[in-house]
């Protein structure tokens, strides 16, 4: 059996090199961006520095996630038995497709023609909304920024913030015009604007029949699902309909309940820069008499498989979507989330997407990066996010060439250097003196213009430095290149 | 072969390679080494900080200390366990979840306020668990009106986050409470009560 690769909101219809130049653009979005991204990292790194033992924490998250990967399969089983004895429905997609149509089919079971959403990546991943609108159901999302990207006819642009690419004069035009019952006086303050969301969705919360969510976390010792979020949206989805469908990659897993102590201090404190989000919700199937009395679980795999099956790659199945590396991502800063083309932008999503979905597919992605290393820096579980890009580029120039080439070699070499903390600095070092990086790794040289083979694979056609294996603006560069225009 | 049996076969020749076991290691801090008074402080402070309520009282107080944060208006609801010494001093009407039937999602949409206690509360982050237990009712309860009143005794806040989750059953239905329902959603600015209640009250009971 092949572990088989993923299909979904994976990547968009421009290559990336194309999608950034037309965002970048844009200036009005990048002081969006700017602004979002920093206050956000500011605020981070203050409740991050309150806690003294942030980097125990750290190393705690990695080598949980780093055993659950290990034992996954064997964790499934014992999250459906404890699921399944607490009275919830375990169902399991091979891929998106599959997903969706077991989630249209439990709703349309219910009779109802429509569900309300809480803020899921994994949902958004799969398309699960198109899915259910094409078979007539309406899909209604309750957070406020995706209700934001929803009226808009748009897509998400942060895995957090999801509307982070609009201000409050946009939003208050795009309720105006698309909400049903919004005053045409409505003002741009965030009050009213929170204001006029609430009064839109309470009838449809109180009348609501299914529910749709993701999960941040899957306990596979107890059964338990556990939802992250802040407005409340997400505890009125979990609590009022009658029946809820849960759709959890099986990424999400964490072995024991006590596993959670870790990651409910490492996410929200990497994430909305909050000590504690305002509200976490923990369900374990159904409790009589309180909540939903139908719970339907869909375990996902839609490429997760086929990343587990890479020894170096796998460390991305750790991610729990904090959107830490977007906000200290130079790349995201100035091009967007949309720029990416998957609903997973940012580092994180510049080597998550193309292993989902294969890096043939998706070869532009992996270029996405300066490889400057913030995102591993701030990363809670330690996803070593250069190290995977890497690997991915190398991959992404094989599936062009259709084989391993002399690039390839030279490729792994590089990955050989930024695998060790100390190797790369010192490359990171030589290079901010202006010389070559690898120059000490090959007996001196002071240049990279005529490396010995591998490299040679390198600098026949650049000189560029390397530690950058190629740098983000490069890439670019080539690429425009390659296509004939001027960058 | 079906969905299951496949992504399993998937998962399984995935990890051909036979990584190596991990040890995890657990060098984070469990107990954060303050006394009563210190946690009852901090929490009072991370409290704030969320904009949530605060108010210190001692038990032959409370009833005065509730009835003063209702509102005249009411009703009031509540789940059909609370201890009646709380409601002592309110002469407003009390809408009981449970007696003689569950009260609907239409009359929670009228009433003002709900009193609840809580079944832990974490000092560093300023928050309040609900579990389900004694006087906490049905989540719906503390999610459908528009102002939660919580009770707190002292005695029952932790310090860290891991002495918080020992503290719960797992599988009783869970809610974490960190200030009042808010949303930074619109340019970063936090806007207070979206959803969920708009105001948060704690009660401190020394
Ligand atoms: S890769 Fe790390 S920093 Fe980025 S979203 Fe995932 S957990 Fe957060």
């Amino acid at each position: 059996m092949n572990a088989a690769h993923g299909k979904g909101h994976l990547y968009g219809p421009a290559r990336f090199e194309r999608a950034a130049r037309t965002e970048l653009a844009k200036p009005q979005l990048r002081e969006n961006l700017r602004h979002a991204t920093h206050t956000i990292r500011d605020k981070r790194a203050e409740v991050v520095d309150e806690l003294p033992d942030w980097e125990q924490l750290r190393e705690s998250g990695r080598a949980i996630k780093a055993q659950v990967a290990r034992r996954l399969p064997e964790l499934l089983e014992r999250f459906e038995a404890a699921a399944v004895r607490a009275g919830a429905t375990v169902h399991w997609a091979r891929d998106a497709e599959e997903a969706c149509r077991i989630v249209t089919g439990l709703v349309q079971e219910t009779g109802a023609s429509e569900a309300v959403k809480v803020k899921s990546m994994t949902t958004q991943e799969i398309g699960l909304n198109e899915a259910l609108e094409a078979a007539g159901i309406g899909a209604y999302e309750t957070d406020l920024a995706e209700l934001i990207v929803q009226l808009a006819d748009d897509a998400s642009s942060h895995i957090l913030v999801p509307a982070i690419h609009y201000n409050r004069e946009e939003i208050r035009d795009i309720f105006r015009q698309r909400m049903p019952g919004a005053a045409d006086t409505l003002s741009d303050a965030p009050e009213e604007l929170a204001e006029a969301a609430r009064t839109h969705l309470r009838r449809r919360f109180l009348s609501a029949r299914v529910a749709v969510s993701g999960a941040n976390f899957a306990v596979a010792d107890t059964g338990t699902l556990v939802v992250v979020e802040s407005e409340g949206n997400g505890r009125m989805c979990l609590t009022l309909p009658d029946t809820l469908i849960s759709v959890v990659g099986i990424d999400k897993l964490v072995p024991s309940f006590a596993d959670l102590e870790v990651y409910l201090q490492l996410l929200p404190r990497s994430s909305t820069g909050e000590r504690m989000n305002p509200y976490t919700s923990l369900w374990t199937g159904v409790t009589p008499g309180d909540g939903p009395q139908r719970m339907h679980i869909v375990l996902l795999d839609n490429g997760r498989s086929a990343t587990l099956a890479d020894p170096v790659g796998r460390q991305a199945l750790s991610c729990i979507r904090c959107s830490a590396c977007l906000n200290v991502c130079p790349v995201y800063e100035r091009t967007g989330g949309h720029a990416y083309g998957s609903v997973y932008p940012g580092p994180i999503g510049a080597i998550i997407s193309p292993q989902l979905t294969g890096v043939a597919e998706n070869t532009s992605l992996p270029y996405a990066s300066s490889l400057c290393g913030a995102c591993n820096d701030v990363c809670p579980v330690k996803i070593d996010i250069t190290d995977v890009l890497v690997r991915l580029r190398g991959q992404a120039v094989d599936s062009k060439r259709g084989s391993p080439s002399a690039e390839r070699v030279a490729m792994r070499l590089l990955s050989w250097v930024m695998s060790d903390p100390r190797r790369y600095d010192r490359a990171l070092r030589a290079a901010r003196r202006g010389t070559a990086p690898l120059a000490a790794l090959l007996g001196g040289r002071r240049t990279i213009r005529h490396l010995p083979w591998p490299l040679s694979a390198w600098t026949s056609s650049r000189d560029a430095p390397l530690p950058a294996a190629e740098s983000f603006r490069e890439w670019w560069q080539r690429e425009q290149a390659q296509r004939g225009e001027t960058p | 072969m079906n969905a299951r049996e496949e992504v399993l076969a998937r998962l399984r020749s995935a990890l051909g390679d036979g990584p190596a076991e991990v040890a995890v290691p657990r060098a984070y801090r469990r107990d954060s080494s303050h006394d009563p008074d210190q946690l009852a402080e901090l929490f009072a402070d991370r409290l704030a900080d969320y904009r949530a309520g605060v108010h210190r009282t001692s038990v032959d107080r409370l009833a005065e200390t509730v009835a003063a944060l209702l509102s005249a208006g009411g009703p009031l609801a509540v789940p059909p366990d609370v201890p009646q010494p709380w409601l002592g001093a309110y002469d407003g009407r009390v809408l009981v979840d449970g007696t003689p039937a569950p009260l609907g999602t239409e009359t929670l949409d009228g009433v003002a306020s709900v009193l609840t206690g809580c079944a832990t509360a974490i000092a560093e982050t300023g928050t309040i668990v609900l579990d389900g237990g004694p006087a906490q009712g049905r989540r719906l309860l503390t999610l459908i009106p528009d102002h939660h009143i919580c009770v707190v005794p002292v005695t029952d806040i932790v310090g860290t986050v891991p002495e918080g989750l020992e503290r719960l059953v797992p599988t009783r239905p869970l809610t974490f409470i960190s200030g009042p329902s808010a949303t930074s959603d619109i340019e970063l600015r936090r806007v207070e009560g979206v959803h969920g209640p708009r105001r948060l009250d704690v009660v401190l009971v020394r």
